[in-house]
């Protein structure tokens, strides 16, 4: 499809479809990366995890390109992303799809029309081409009978997998899950694991999932990387993951209140505080 | 010095948006070749800024041509020439009322739905999606408003003045009882085609580029929450109708100065 | 949404928007009036013109028959002269035609009113109007109003 493959192909990429390096960023004079490296193997399901602000999201964008690093470096499918021309990094781009934790879709557009978006955009298909394409992907997600739905009539769920069919609509080799799960009742959980999971195995693509929910995502992942202050504090198969000694990932993956995540905000000593408040 | 430094803060930011809401609109502008091929996408937001103002730009310019002409006649009265009621309300519509005051009401009806409509797009994660699908949200979302805006706004403000002009006709002639060919006649004598109403198009044309500019650039720099939507729909509307007030000054200066 | 409607719909939008400019170029401004491509010149010599502007009416009757189209001052004679584009169907204007500045109402504007002569032949492009009346200023009529008003109110004191 892309032009440059065959290069990437000889530059001995091996099986690492994403390889971040290094990596520091910082905003509003916050550490957010502080020397981070992930390795993401081709064809399998990576799962980033963490507390939440621990930038998860920005990883994701910093992987698209949205954003620059401040340090060290995100290559992608052999490129360095943030070296990119614009229109190498837009057809870098087409290569990736990517789901919004909101689903992102256009609210005046249509299910069909969001779907087709991409297509529309990027291709001269003609009309019957397009159409089959975008209800193959719709049927891939089971919401084919909903292609004539706006968004406002979607459940969230549903706009998730009408969001994850226009993802995967220009047939991409990776895609990234924003929070897939958070704020979805159990049925359509278990209905986005199984998506995720199958759609990675048929389809072959690479996937990257960004997640605190720890139970549905050690459930689909393949490889584990766990995120904290800034650094990954573990990494390996979900099984790994699970029997780990660190206290830090114990802490998260169980869901214990205090541990080396203390359960208070940083402060000064109440019995200071209440004395010098009198003061005042 | 606390005060001084409020200032000298105040005054680098405005300088920087500015910069910023100028590099934006060139960007954008990039983008305008591309919509030759792509006409209907101009076509769906002339619809929704042009078409939907049209009722209000309607009623308000026959309400505004009916009252000058009523008011007007009272004075020209006393001077025994109102016969001059339709240059006075030709004139002040086409010089003045028509581009400014349907500036100012496309201003709040289409220029603030603009703001909270890209506003909302970006609060919602849509242009960060498009962008993620290698579409450039300058080019597919901001550029089609903005020539739509462009092109909306002389023909509203032209619709806004004709209107005027038959209200006034019909208030002067039909209710106040003015000879119906010096109406005209008087119009046709006074008013110029290049000095007056083509003045009037070209104010139009700079007023439709300021509110739309303002209004797509205010959404773009929203705030992604909601309540950074609802301030920068209300920065819209302060901001474009200033901007429309200061340049109608500035434009009258140099037009009808000479 | 449908496509169709809505393209119909700003059609109709932009059609009336270009009617609207139109009528506001043919029946509110001078286009409608301004036919006077391919018409005649004539000139004229004033002491005085007043308030006369370039594009004034020019009159015949009281019906308009032509505009203005050239105020110039003669360095030599110290006189205005005005060149008056004339419709060309108006093309039998007697010779001896004679122009004044008119003053349309109390405060209207000025115009120049032609009042024919008894000749023959016609005016042709290019000729001027030999006989003129200067524009009534109002200032001097009352000065010379309160003048005259003055010296009788002398000669009748006097003894």
């Amino acid at each position: 499809m892309s032009p440059d493959s065959g290069v990437n192909a000889g530059s001995g990429a091996g099986d690492s479809l994403v390889s971040i390096r290094d990596l520091h960023f910082s905003r509003a004079g916050r550490n957010i990366f502080d020397g981070v490296d992930i390795e993401i193997t081709r064809g399998k399901v990576t799962a980033i995890m963490g507390p939440s602000g621990t930038g998860k999201t920005t990883l994701l964008r910093l992987i698209g390109g949205q954003i620059r690093p401040d340090q060290g470096a995100v290559e992608v499918d052999g490129e360095v992303v943030h070296s990119l021309s614009r229109e190498k990094l837009f057809q870098l781009r087409k290569r990736m799809g990517m789901l919004f934790q909101s689903g992102a879709l256009l609210t005046d557009l249509t299910v069909f029309e969001n779907v087709a978006f991409p297509l529309r955009e990027h291709t001269d298909l003609p009309e019957s081409v397009l159409r089959n394409l975008v209800l193959m992907k719709l049927e891939a997600v089971g919401l084919r009978g909903a292609h004539g739905l706006l968004p406002r009539e979607l459940s969230g769920g549903m706009a998730r997998r009408v969001a994850l069919a226009r993802a995967i609509v220009l047939d991409p080799k990776m895609v990234m899950y924003d929070e897939p799960f958070t704020g979805q009742d159990p049925i359509s959980m278990g209905v986005l694991v199984k998506l995720i999971r199958e759609l990675n195995d048929a389809l072959g693509l690479s996937s990257i999932v960004v997640s605190h929910d720890v139970r549905e995502t050690l459930a689909i992942a393949d490889y584990v990387y766990v995120i904290g202050h800034g650094k990954v504090v573990g990494h390996g198969t979900p099984e790994e993951i699970s029997g780990t000694d660190s206290p830090w990932v114990e802490q998260f993956v169980q869901g214990l209140p205090d541990g080396p995540v203390s359960f208070d905000y940083p402060a000064p000593k109440f019995i200071d505080e209440l004395m010098h408040g009198a003061e005042r | 010095m606390d005060l001084l430094q409020q200032l000298g803060q105040v005054g680098l930011q405005a300088f920087q948006r500015l910069g910023r809401g100028s590099l934006f609109f060139f960007q954008v502008l990039l983008g305008f070749p591309e919509l030759i091929r792509r006409f209907h996408l101009v076509v769906v937001q002339m619809w929704s800024v042009g078409v939907r103002s049209l009722l209000l730009i309607v009623v308000a310019g026959t309400f505004v041509g009916m009252v000058l002409s009523l008011q007007g006649y009272n004075t020209l009265v006393d001077f025994g020439a109102e016969e001059s009621l339709g240059v006075l309300v030709a004139l002040s519509l086409v010089r003045e009322l028509g581009p400014v005051v349907s500036a100012l009401l496309f201003a709040g009806r289409a220029g603030s739905a603009l703001t909270a409509e890209i506003g909302l797009m970006k609060a919602t994660e849509q242009l960060a999606g498009m962008e993620m699908m290698a579409v450039d949200p300058l080019r597919r979302i901001v550029a089609p408003r903005l020539l739509g805006g462009i092109l909306a706004m002389p023909l509203l403000a032209a619709l806004f003045s004709a209107l005027g002009v038959i209200g006034g006709f019909f208030v002067g002639v039909g209710l106040l009882g003015v000879d119906d060919g010096a109406f005209w006649s008087q119009m046709q004598t006074k008013v110029d085609l290049s000095d007056d109403i083509l003045n009037g198009v070209i104010k139009s044309v700079v007023f439709g580029v300021a509110v739309t500019w303002i209004a797509v650039f205010e959404g773009y720099d929203t705030v992604p929450t909601s309540e950074g939507v609802s301030r920068a729909t209300t920065r819209t509307v302060v901001h474009s109708s200033l901007a429309v007030l200061g340049l109608d000054f500035v434009l009258t200066a140099l037009m009808f100065n000479g | 949404m449908h496509n169709r409607t809505l393209e119909i719909g700003v059609g109709i939008f932009v059609a009336l928007g270009l009617a609207a400019l139109l009528m506001l170029a043919m029946k509110v401004s001078n286009l409608g009036a301004l036919t006077a491509d391919g018409g005649y010149e004539l000139q004229a010599r004033f002491d005085n013109i007043g308030g006369l502007k370039v594009r004034s009416p020019v009159t015949m009757a009281g019906v308009r028959i032509g505009r203005v189209a050239e105020i110039s001052f003669d360095n030599e004679t110290y006189e205005a002269v005005a060149r008056m584009t004339i419709e060309p169907q108006y093309n039998r204007l007697p010779k001896d035609t004679s122009a004044s500045i008119f003053t349309a109402g109390l405060l209207g504007e000025q115009y120049v009113g032609l009042e024919p002569g008894g000749e023959e032949a016609f005016l042709e492009a290019g000729d001027e109007i030999r006989m003129t009346q200067s524009a009534v200023v109002l200032e001097q009529i009352i000065g010379q109003f309160l003048y005259s008003k003055a010296s009788e109110g002398d000669g009748g004191k006097g003894p």
